[in-house]
């Protein structure tokens, strides 16, 4: 076990350098130039200008600025400068984080829980109405543009109903967090319950299961233990690698509610070709996206005796 | 089903809006006291994140001026007709229009309880201009003899202040430029000319996070992309005292839910409108609706550097422009947010005079076919108009492209550009292919800066590469008018010169579209946009 | 769908992979017996009303998209504001060009809608091609080499993977001064090539054991023959699954990017749905109808993805 972790971190050092590079490439390769863009249209003194850049180090080659940046944040925990607000981009990651991560994690709750029942009632009933309804919905949830679905919600929601908040105006207060997340949860939903629905019903003609009937075991403790147990291995790895797919993609469902977390300000820095906040905002949504893709492989061996890492 | 509209985010404000000016504005609030008021009431404005730290130089964009302007007063501002206005200055004398001689009003003193003196505006405006402090605009410093001394475009710095500017006494300072400039009283207005505490030169970057300053608020709290809070400074001396205890300043994502808030009563002052919401606003608001003209322009400019209007005949852009329906397309597509241009200088300035561009700013398609034709046609009878996606443009820039199209068989095509970066990117580095959006705010107001920084061959704000010699020669002559009236006129008389060389097509001036919550009451805009925050009041629960 | 436009849940993906790799491996490349996978799954697929449905739509479409004269005689981007300026749709004149209104520039809703067409098939079509093309070659020289080779693909696969897709496309067409559809499909793909390439090499991994590949090498078979020939067949499948399925999911990005700004330039639902949007509270038409043609769009690849997979999976019947 200790010898398989201890790999998985290593594969994840390569894959950690090519991905803030990558990013770190992209934006490089951007229009435009965040200091200048301080100026607007009417253009500054080239003086200060020069100045700006060479205090961000952007006039030296891109593979020097990248090296400089890397050095920084492994060994002083260092995420560069703002250059429009020159606050420190911890600082600013560190405003944006937590409300994103409050959003993400009321949003996993919900594809968690609905998606799962959703899932196991058309599992338990493939093949008839109540599956079909049910497959037909899913599906549907899928096909809804994020931006279509979140302007329906809110005209029906909170113009109409006013049942709810149309927008966030305090992250800590779930009452608003709840549409937000229920619109981000969608589509994740809708996959949890198809890959829940898919393992029930191949399960449910499992060998192992005929046999714990026919030893005449309650049907509760059969659906409840032997089932539930084997069949929710797929739905976790799934759900494992959608946490960090909640976090990164928030931008549009953020914008329409007005939540400033992590999408806002991956908007904006693209907009103001901010790269070290892009960069740092990759860096941990990759670490976290690493770390659950490990949790998820440990987690296996849990649920599943049969595997066993050496 | 219904859908949702565009998160455009802060780039909706940012374009329009960069490089936001001063403007104090007396707000006066006659009329429409129905409720008891209530002098300490606290109310919000719909605003963002400032992109910069609160230095007073080193902010442009709107979201931190807007801040900065309730923080700081200059020593004059003017008036919604374009006049001066003495503020922190007793008075600001000159006899050449090259030195002048700037005595303080006494007892003003900074939020942190020291004296303004004259010592407090020179040491401010040295540390500014200085590139080693790096303030985005320390160009506006630029007129000031000595300048080129402290930031030369190459080397060293010589000189570590500017020479021209002089204390004479606590309260009396000089200011002497590199050559006479008849108006340059109006820029002292902008924030970049505010005074600075002694308390800032110890830890500036301090100062950007918590600002002292001079101005009719002082600073209470910053909580980054939430709020900006200021409150009432009850030792302030100036014209403009605020009649309400203080402001909210709150960040929205986007225009669109700072609507909604503003219906549901979470916000109380809008400084623009979602474009969804523009055709229903008025129904929406009432009189709580806010439509008035602001001192900026919009113009589609050619490339003259291009080969496609290198040697152009000017008559082909008369006649591009009279092809242009800007009635319809002003009522139409931009929901009466415009107001169709007939010059280049925009309202609300000194020196203002309507139809200075003759007919050519009328649509006549007959014309406009019979110009292009006399002027040797549109080289490859196709041009396309570069814009920025992220500014709202889109709509106008394919009516417009219509409506030439539809009056002239000219094939027309927009150009979007990714965001703002990518078209200004584009701009500088003279890659626009034929022709481009160009929107002016204006600076200071009167015509001067609507034609000299913008027409001069050498002028910042000149993108296009027009250059004309005798127009630089007219202008030169109007900077070194004896006086401001004289200066203007000769302005005055430039303008009407521009139909013969189209540097640009004015399209329309722009319009503030903003409104109020039932709650406050005396919300006045200025001519850059901006509303006058220390004249809203505040009713009584 | 989700901000992230993310693709068929992977471990179902890689289940069905793995399913349908196996249970192809009685019946190699050639099909002697009457009823082979393909065979068994196109009698499934008859029968489904999923199917049917799904494949009538998108039948539909692809006429839409090469024919639009055949539907509408109005030109979708000449507008005329002094007469048509949202001008409300006539419900009953079926298929003229006033039947579903004109949006805010005096253009045909209706020729819009039809003409709009074009885009996203192109897009969901040639994303999807170019994926499964670079995805399927990584995957299967991952998976056929193994060792180095594999280590390095995998991790390559990794970085792309690891990077937020929705993120990474904006960044990426950001970049460019003219989206055209091609650099709309270079985009997506950039960023969406890594799933069939897990999905692919998964397959190739447990093809790869079969006797008769083995028989193929020591016959002395060359590698490229070996990996079109035998291994390739029996690797369909899954990906086929996956990538259907993706096709409607990346109409769906083509959309959701337009509504920030960074679609590509023309006429596009997407385009289409961002800027009728601002005419939302007195036009509900001009954002109503794309967004309905979007949907069924995207529902009907989708819902050929599920019928496919179902038929596909032995485990499903």
């Amino acid at each position: 076990m200790g010898r398989y972790v201890a790999r998985r971190l290593l594969q994840m050092i390569p894959v950690f350098i090519g991905t803030t590079l990558l990013i770190f490439l992209m934006v490089y390769a951007l229009p435009g130039d965040p200091v200048r863009g301080l100026f607007g249209d009417k253009g500054g003194s080239p003086q200060v200008i020069a100045q700006l850049r060479h205090q961000y180090g952007l006039d030296q080659p891109i593979l020097v600025q990248y090296w400089h940046y890397m050095k920084n944040m492994i060994l002083h925990g260092d995420f560069g400068t703002q250059i429009a607000s020159g606050r420190p981009v911890t600082d600013v990651l560190g405003d944006a984080f937590p409300v994103t991560l409050r959003l993400a994690g009321l949003s996993f709750l919900i594809e968690m829980v609905f998606g799962i029942a959703l899932g196991i009632v058309a599992g338990l009933r493939a093949g008839r109405v109540t599956d079909n309804a049910i497959l037909l919905f899913t599906l549907l949830l899928i096909s809804v543009p994020v931006f279509v679905l979140g302007y329906i919600l809110k005209v029906i929601f909170a113009f109409d109903l006013n049942w709810l908040p149309p927008n966030v105006n305090d992250p800590t207060n779930y009452n608003e967090m709840l549409m937000p997340a229920i619109v981000l949860a969608t589509a994740s939903l809708a996959y949890v319950t198809r890959l829940t629905r898919t393992s029930i019903a191949e399960n449910l003609r499992a060998d192992y299961i005929r046999t714990a009937i026919a030893k005449g075991l309650p049907k509760r403790r059969v659906v409840g233990v032997h089932l539930m147990r084997n069949s929710l291995i797929p739905v976790v790895t799934y759900l494992g690698t959608d946490i960090g797919a909640l976090m990164g993609g928030a931008v549009v469902t953020e914008g329409l509610f007005n939540i400033q977390g992590i999408g806002g300000t991956i908007y904006q820095s693209i907009v103001r070709r901010e790269g070290t906040t892009l960069v740092g905002l990759v860096t941990i949504l990759v670490l976290v996206y690493l770390l659950a893709n490990l949790l998820v492989d440990l987690l296996y061996a849990v649920l599943d005796p049969r595997i066993r890492y050496a | 089903m219904r859908g949702a509209k565009s998160a455009k985010w802060v780039a909706i404000a940012a374009v329009v809006a960069l490089g936001a000016t001063a403007c104090g504005g007396g707000g006066d609030d006659k009329g429409s006291s129905k409720a008891a008021i209530d002098p300490n009431g606290v109310f919000s404005v719909e605003s963002g994140e400032p992109q910069n730290p609160l230095q007073p130089a080193n902010t442009m964009e709107s979201y931190g001026s807007i801040v900065i302007k309730s923080l700081f007063s200059q020593l004059v501002s003017y008036d919604s007709a374009g006049k001066i206005v003495m503020v922190n200055a007793q008075s600001v004398d000159s006899k050449d229009n090259k030195t002048f001689t700037v005595k303080l009003k006494p007892g003003w003193k900074f939020h942190d309880g020291t004296a303004v003196t004259a010592d407090s505006y020179v040491k401010a405006w040295n540390w500014a201009a200085a590139p080693a402090n790096k303030q985005t605009n320390s160009f506006w410093f630029s007129d000031i003899q000595g300048y080129d001394d402290v930031a030369p475009a190459k080397g060293k710095p010589k000189a570590t202040s500017l020479s021209g500017l002089k204390v004479v006494d606590d309260s009396t300072f000089t200011i002497t430029l590199s050559k006479p400039m008849p108006y340059f009283v109006y820029k002292l207005g902008y924030e970049v000319f505010s005074p600075l505490p002694e308390s800032f030169y110890k830890d500036p970057k301090a100062a950007g996070q918590h600002p002292i300053g001079n101005g009719p608020y002082k600073f209470v709290s910053w909580q980054h992309k939430k709020q900006i809070q200021v409150a009432k400074f009850d030792g302030y001396k100036g014209p403009d005292a605020a009649k309400n205890g203080g402001v909210i300043f709150k960040n929205y994502a986007t225009p669109e839910t700072a609507y909604e808030d503003l219906k549901s009563g979470n916000v109380d002052v809008l400084t623009q409108i979602a474009p969804k919401d523009l055709p229903v606003y008025k129904q929406d608001l009432g009189d709580r609706a806010i439509d008035q003209p602001i001192s900026a322009i919009q113009t589609i400019a050619p490339a003259f550097y291009t080969k496609q209007w290198k040697n152009i005949n000017p008559k082909v852009l008369q006649g591009l422009s009279m092809a242009i329906d800007r009635a319809t397309i002003t009522k139409t597509v931009l929901n009466g947010t415009r107001e169709p241009a007939t010059g280049w200088v925009a309202k609300g300035v000194l020196g203002f005079q309507p139809n200075a561009a003759g007919d050519v700013t009328t649509y006549n398609a007959a014309k406009a076919k019979q110009l292009i034709k006399e002027g040797g046609g549109v080289p490859g009878n196709s041009i396309t108009i570069q814009y920025n996606a992220d500014g709202g443009h889109k709509d106008w820039v394919d009516a417009v492209c219509n409506s030439i199209t539809n009056a002239t068989g000219v094939k027309c095509a927009g150009d979007s550009k990714a965001d703002f970066q990518a078209d200004l990117n584009a701009r500088d580095a003279h890659q626009v292919k034929s022709l481009y959006r160009s929107g002016w705010v204006l600076d200071f107001p009167m015509n001067a800066n609507f034609i000299r920084d913008l027409y001069g061959s050498k002028s910042d704000g000149n993108q296009s590469g027009f250059s004309n010699a005798k127009v630089d020669a007219d202008i030169a002559a109007a900077d070194s008018a004896s006086s401001l009236e004289d200066s203007e006129q000769k302005y005055q008389a430039i303008e009407k010169e521009l139909v013969n060389y189209m540097p640009s097509i004015p399209l329309w001036y722009y319009k503030v579209n903003a409104g109020y919550s039932e709650k406050v009451s005396g919300v006045k805009f200025d001519q850059a946009g901006d509303p006058v925050l220390t004249g809203v009041q505040v009713a009584k629960k | 769908m989700p901000d992230v436009t993310k693709t068929v849940p992977e471990a179902a993906a890689e289940d069905a992979a793995v399913a349908a790799a196996g249970g192809a491996l009685p019946e190699p490349s050639k099909p002697e017996k009457t009823r082979s996978l393909w065979g068994d799954a196109w009698q499934d697929l008859r029968r489904s009303w999923i199917f049917l449905v799904s494949a009538a739509l998108i039948l539909l479409l692809l006429t839409i998209t090469f024919f639009p004269g055949w539907f509408t005689g109005a030109n979708p981007t000449s507008g005329d504001l002094a007469k048509h300026f949202l001008q409300k749709p006539k419900l009953g004149n079926f298929f003229s060009a006033d039947w579903l209104g004109y949006d805010q520039q005096g253009r045909s809703v209706y020729a819009r809608v039809i003409y709009g067409a074009r885009a996203s098939i192109a897009v969901g079509f040639g994303t999807t091609v170019a994926v499964t093309v670079v995805g399927g070659l990584v995957g299967m020289i991952a998976g056929y080499f193994g060792g180095i080779v594999d280590s390095i693909l995998s991790r390559l696969t990794d970085v792309f993977f690891g990077i937020p897709f929705l993120l990474g496309t904006m960044v990426f067409l950001t970049s460019f001064q003219n989206r055209t559809t091609w650099v709309v499909i270079g985009a997506l793909s950039f960023f969406g090539w890594t799933q069939i390439a897990r999905v692919m090499r998964g397959a190739v991994i447990t093809t790869k054991q079969a006797d008769y590949v083995h028989a193929a090498k020591a016959l002395g078979a060359s590698t490229p023959r070996i990996m079109f020939r035998h291994i390739l067949p029996n690797t369909l499948a899954p990906v086929i699954v996956v990538a259907t399925i993706s096709l409607g999911i990346y109409i769906s990005a083509e959309a959701t990017l337009s509504y920030l700004g960074l679609g590509l330039n023309g006429v596009s639902w997407g385009n289409d749905i961002s800027d009728g949007g601002n005419q939302i509270r007195v036009a509900q038409w001009i954002m109503l109808y794309p967004s309905i043609m979007l949907i069924v769009t995207v529902l009907a690849f989708i819902m050929l993805g599920e019928a496919v997979r179902n038929a596909l999976d032995p485990k499903m019947r």
